[in-house]
């Protein structure tokens, strides 16, 4: 007997399995593709080989973008979500008046372009005409200049929580709504306090959220770029064209004409995130289903 | 004038002996063009024949000036279209160049950039339309500008940005200061200023490559000599250390204001009097009108200051050229629309409308030279703006890769800006990046 091979799950993967391999696949094999030749303003195009990566990892630039992306990683991004829990765990509390009011003000920042959010608070950050000159000049402060080389990732920093804390909000807050209610009843009944009940219930159950918006936020420190790009047209000698690997692969694709080596750049940086992103998904989610 | 035309004029500026063998030995200079059955003739030809042009230029004088060419010669349609400001055109150019789809028949291209796209063969030679004669038409800074080591001609120009030193003359009355005649007056005056009133600088600095490189030009420095594909970077000449020593001065003192060009604070300080003074380009003018409305009767033009008492030297500071693409089909008839906007009839038509001419016939005439500004107290501005395109020092080149260098001038320069390191230091810094750069793209560069 012949069986007719099937062809309905192709049918129902297929659209997708199109618009991956053209979106996805197409384009990193083109970066790839990209990334063993070498382009020069005299003498034109030739292959190279593995040159462009030995470059790479031999480039005290993209090392000083990929130490402070590490760096703004391993400090905002724990202060982001700490913040994003302590909301979430309170507008969950129940304690709250208004809670609709706050889960959408929190959320806000995240309906702001970037690049609008950038600006705005590069004129907040200004020390002469800005917020913080005004506070200077009125309370006889002396905030250092948030846009000096030393503070600048800090400011960058703090503009990316406001942006982002919100959102990371409404994840671990969809995490707490899902948690069965009755758990909290019988915790009450044996007598747990709300931060029993927090240490006890609430925060096993964000186990996976956490990891979900951690995930998230490694990938979007690794991919830092707006931010920076935007902020150096009022701090340009603060920010380098170096600053994080993104800003830096722009600048060698779009100034400096070196796509081949920004190409390299970019599949480094893009295989270095999904490395860490499943390292630490693997580490944290270990023994979870 | 729009915002975006004051940007697109900053930067650098003029003159560039560049480049012969950048174009490649084996290639006869206009040999692509002539072969295309290019001559003075067909260009009258075609502008009868008429046709379609494609332009990219953000000079906000073209497409008026385009309208007038097109009631001329009612054949041609000119189609302007702002492809974005210097840098953001330039990338759009590069990318249509590299898709070989949508490149435009002509383009604005300031002098600074124009040899980087004579090198990639972007930019047409126009030998062969008869425009080796019009050297006679234009100012030499601005027609060095456009050659190419002496042989072809890569663009006409457009514009010039001779430059002169515009102050705040309430401001300097206010305070007892003279109009400085030299570099060291200056700085005398700076600190002057900065002593009567803390919130006041002589002028704001934040590091602009363009700016720099202008006064080393002024200092008589030869920071980049270009020969073909053999290129020597030396931003330590005596011209350079000229400009250190002073600027160093100043930025010890902290007596420049680190306000960035072109921000809106920098137009808010021109025109509250807290930066006042700017020593830039002639296009200024209707800059300071549009954008420092509010100060309009208290500025006032005065030369260059200079770097040896007595001396009358000058610099460039911006202005561009329209080039043609070597991939356009038209060539003949861009070349039309290029010298009626350059020299026949537009180049006038432009200066009515405000630009600041590069042929020397609009530049000499008296009723350019006698034009009284209102906002400049009924000065004569063009008198003096005229003199300074007249004492522009000669042998400028650019690097043939100037747009990228100046891009990572905050990366090396930039620091001493700050107060961390010097200004000495960095541009050695400068030197480095911009002849490593030069050596991977295949210079040979010392």
């Amino acid at each position: 007997m012949v069986t007719r091979r099937s062809w309905i799950g192709w049918q129902f993967t297929g659209p997708f399995l199109a618009v991956f391999a053209l979106v996805f696949l197409a384009p990193i094999g083109y970066s790839a593709y990209l990334s063993v030749f070498r382009t020069k303003l005299v003498g034109g195009t030739g292959f190279v080989g593995m040159e462009n990566y030995t470059k790479t990892f031999s480039d005290p630039q993209f090392w000083e973008g990929v130490s402070r992306v590490a760096i703004f990683l391993a400090v905002q991004v724990p202060i982001m979500l700490g913040l994003a829990l302590l909301v979430a765990l309170a507008i969950d509390s129940g304690r709250l008046y208004g809670t609709g009011f706050f889960r959408v003000s929190i959320f806000l920042p995240y309906a702001v372009p970037a690049v609008v959010a950038t600006l705005m608070c590069g004129f907040l950050y200004g020390i002469r005409f800005g917020l913080v000159g005004s506070l200077n000049e009125g309370l006889g402060l002396n905030i250092p200049d948030p846009l000096a080389p030393d503070w600048i990732l800090t400011t960058i920093g703090n503009i990316v929580t406001w942006e982002f804390v919100g959102y990371n909000m409404l994840i671990l807050y969809s995490g707490l709504r899902v948690v069965d209610t009755a758990l909290y009843e019988a915790a009450a009944i044996d007598g747990a306090g709300q931060f029993r009940i927090i240490r006890a219930i609430k925060l096993p159950a964000l186990r996976g959220p956490l990891v979900v918006a951690t995930i998230f936020s490694i990938i979007g420190s690794f991919q830092l770029f707006t931010e920076p790009q935007i902020l150096k047209s009022i701090a340009p000698n603060a920010i380098t064209t170096y600053f994080t690997p993104n800003v830096y692969t722009y600048q060698l694709s779009f100034t400096g004409q070196q796509v081949n080596y920004s190409a390299t750049i970019a599949l480094v940086m893009g295989v270095a995130t999904m490395i860490v992103a499943y390292l630490f998904q693997r580490r944290s989610l270990k023994g979870v289903d | 004038m729009s915002i975006t035309r004051r940007r697109a004029l900053l930067g650098a500026a003029l003159s560039i002996t560049l480049l012969a063998a950048g174009c490649g030995g084996s290639d006869e200079p206009g040999a692509a063009t002539a072969t295309a059955g290019a001559s003075e003739a067909d260009v009258k030809a075609a502008l009868e024949a008429g046709g379609e042009l494609t332009v990219w230029a953000w000079d906000s004088t073209i497409e008026p000036v385009a309208a007038e060419f097109m009631k001329k010669y009612p054949g041609v349609k000119v189609k302007v279209v702002n492809a974005g400001t210097n840098k953001d055109e330039y990338l759009a150019l590069q990318n249509a160049v590299q898709a070989g789809s949508g490149v435009p028949d002509v383009v604005q291209l300031e002098y600074y950039a124009l040899p980087q796209f004579v090198l990639s063969k972007t930019a047409a030679d126009l030998t062969a339309f008869g425009a080796g004669s019009l050297e006679s038409a234009f100012t030499p800074g601005t027609w060095n500008a456009v050659r190419s080591g002496g042989k072809g001609v890569y663009g006409l120009p457009i514009d010039s940005g001779p430059m002169a030193l515009f102050y705040n003359k309430e401001v300097f009355d206010k305070h007892g200061i003279a109009i400085p005649k030299t570099w060291e007056e200056y700085a005398a005056a700076a600190e002057k200023l900065h002593q009567a009133d803390p919130k006041a600088y002589i002028t704001a600095d934040a590091g602009e490559a363009g700016f720099t490189t202008s006064l080393i030009w002024q200092a008589g420095g030869k920071p980049y000599t270009v020969n073909g594909t053999d290129v020597t970077v030396n931003l330590a000449d005596a011209g350079s250390q000229r400009f250190t020593g002073v600027w160093q001065g100043m930025l010890d003192k902290k007596l420049l204001s680190p306000v960035v060009s072109w921000t809106d604070e920098w137009f808010k300080g021109l025109s509250d009097g807290t930066i006042a003074s700017l020593v830039i380009g002639a296009w200024m003018p209707s800059n300071l009108e549009s954008g420092a409305a509010a100060a309009k009767g208290k500025w006032r033009v005065a030369p260059m200051p200079q770097w040896e008492s007595g001396g009358k030297a000058a610099a460039e500071n911006g202005g561009s050229s329209l080039a043609i693409t070597e991939a356009g089909t038209k060539k003949a008839l861009a070349y039309g629309f290029l010298k009626y906007i350059a020299v026949d009839e537009g180049a006038q038509s432009r200066v009515d409308k405000g630009a600041f001419p590069a042929t020397t016939k609009e530049l000499n005439a008296a009723a350019f030279k006698g034009k009284e500004f209102p906002y400049f107290g009924g000065q004569k501005v063009n008198e003096v703006l005229a003199e300074s395109a007249a004492q522009v020092v000669p042998g400028w080149n650019y690097l043939p890769f100037q747009v990228y260098a100046n891009s990572i001038y905050g990366d090396t320069v930039g620091k001493a800006y700050l107060g961390q390191g010097n200004l000495t230091d960095g541009l050695k810094a400068w030197q480095d990046a911009s002849v490593k750069y030069g050596q991977e793209q295949g210079f040979t560069v010392k």
